[in-house]
């Protein structure tokens, strides 16, 4: 279908014909959409129709797992990242993702963002450090933990551990953040101040988020796709979508209509 | 017509919204019928009554637009549910305008009548069609907005320009008449004041036909020629 957007978004990842399997199960059915440069694009659906699933194939989280295989095309910088030729540690730092719950490492702090940023650079540890501080204040993180830079990682609180997450994607220089329901776990507040931070973030980075919670998407997104049984149901700006959808099934969903 | 919300509730709080403001527009629809019966007839005590009347219509309004916040704290709607409560709480405030202008016709009637002047020319005779051309447009909006009839609604809005026409032609009547006869000024004024505020009818009456779009179509088409576009270029 097509999404009703502008045509001058640069697209930073154009998905077509992306049908998913699990096994035998498909999980999603011919996907097609372009998500859109430094714009949030969040993904919202019932349990279960194939929003994380996508997700996972826009890094090839799913190359983990037997089994399960992507097939069709998502393009990023002119390549196809479903390729086999792929260097998929290259394409994880550039399209970085932040789980549900906070996945801190056991480590101080300043090693939880080293440790990525050792894997493909290196650098003196007056560099390491500027890196370090850069990544934790564009999480809004730094002020926190400045003087605790030792502490493990596991110390922090969940809204901190989840900024720490973050900060770890952002040290290794990604273009795209991919959010799977970085809020669910967390506290009203600790969600404002990641709400408000991914404002911050898409300045510079391309934001795909999925979400549970509909006014998040309505708040936090430039775009929204709404999906269902492992199809793109509607897509198109999170304005229209949550004011005047064009589906019934949509409408349906966002209104709380699930007879 | 959209399906039920998983919720009981939310529905049951939606249809309770939606009866308060078909009861109130019930209670200004009679309430313009009654003001008009007092202007031709001179019974005070009608217009008394009218003028009390406007208490319970003020009462629907503020009842129904607190019920309309909670809902919006409690549901966050979007879409449809949403266009229908924000339509809603127009509606509300031009429903509560509409009494306002019969309570105007009533206290207009009641110094009419009270003065002793009525007799010079016939101020009933003057309105009468406006009135009623008025009165069915307001029932018809209503109508299209009970049974979100956008359709119907689309029709409604190009019948203002007959009410504003009609409007005109009793203001060239009164100035005419109270050119020939300075006598006639008092009651003709009267009659201006009350042909004014039916036609102020007619316009909230417009505007309810133009939320009934709103909630259907999505299209805010207030101040716009939307109307006369889309009938055109129907035909």
């Amino acid at each position: 279908m097509m999404p009703t957007v502008p045509a001058m978004e640069k697209a930073t990842l154009e998905i077509s014909d992306l049908n998913f399997y699990y096994g035998n199960f498909q999980g999603l059915k011919n996907i097609n959409l372009n998500i859109h440069e430094k714009k949030v694009t969040a993904f919202i659906g019932p349990s279960g129709c194939g929003k994380s699933t996508l997700l996972r194939t826009l890094n090839r989280m799913y190359d983990l797992y037997p089994g399960q295989r992507a097939e069709g095309k998502i393009m990023y910088n002119g390549r196809n990242i479903l390729d086999p030729s792929q260097d998929v540690n290259m394409l994880r730092a550039k399209v970085g993702m932040v789980f549900q719950k906070p996945t801190p490492f056991p480590m101080s702090v300043y090693e939880n963002i080293a440790f990525g940023v050792r894997l493909y650079e290196n650098l003196s540890k007056g560099e390491m450090d500027e890196r370090v501080e850069a990544a934790l204040s564009k999480a809004a993180l730094w002020g926190e933990v400045k003087d605790k830079l030792n502490k493990s990682g596991l110390s922090l609180s969940g809204g901190q551990q989840q900024r720490l997450c973050i900060a770890r994607g952002i040290a290794v220089k990604p273009d795209v953040l991919l959010l799977d329901e970085p809020t669910s776990a967390l506290d009203p507040i600790s969600t404002a101040k990641i709400e408000e931070l991914i404002a911050e973030l898409k300045e510079d980075y391309t934001i795909a988020i999925v979400t549970h919670n509909m006014q998040q998407a309505a708040r936090c997104s430039d775009f929204t796709a709404y999906m269902y049984l492992g199809e793109l149901v509607e897509f198109g700006e999170t304005d229209q979508i949550f004011m005047n959808p064009g589906k019934k099934e949509t409408q349906d969903y966002i209104t709380g209509r699930f007879g | 017509m959209p399906g039920d919300h998983s919720s009981k509730q939310y529905d049951m709080d939606l249809e309770a919204i939606r009866s308060k403001v078909l009861l109130m527009g019930g209670l200004v629809e009679s309430q313009f019928a009654d003001a008009i019966a007092c202007f031709r007839s001179g019974d005070l005590s009608k217009a008394e009554q009218v003028i009390k009347a406007d208490d319970n219509v003020n009462r629907l309004e503020v009842t129904l637009d607190d019920t309309c916040s909670h809902l919006i704290v409690k549901r966050q709607p979007a879409a449809n549910d949403l266009r229908t409560v924000m339509a809603t709480l127009k509606v509300i405030t031009d429903l509560e305008r509409v009494g306002d202008e019969s309570t105007k016709i009533a206290r207009t009637a009641k110094d009419l009548h009270q003065r002793g002047t009525v007799g010079v020319l016939n101020h009933y005779e003057s309105i009468r069609v406006l009135a009623a051309d008025t009165a069915d447009f307001l029932h018809d909006a209503l109508d299209a907005f009970a049974r979100l009839d956008e359709k119907q609604a689309a029709k409604l809005i190009a019948k203002d320009d007959v009410i504003d026409h009609e409007f005109r032609s009793i203001m060239r009547t009164m100035i005419t008449f109270m050119m020939e006869d300075p006598r006639t000024i008092s009651v003709a004024l009267d009659t201006l004041w009350v042909a004014k505020a039916i036609e102020r009818i007619g316009d909230h009456a417009k505007n309810i036909a133009e939320y009934v779009i709103y909630i259907v179509e999505g299209k805010d088409i207030r101040h716009t020629d939307y109307v006369h576009t889309k009938l055109d270029s129907a035909v």
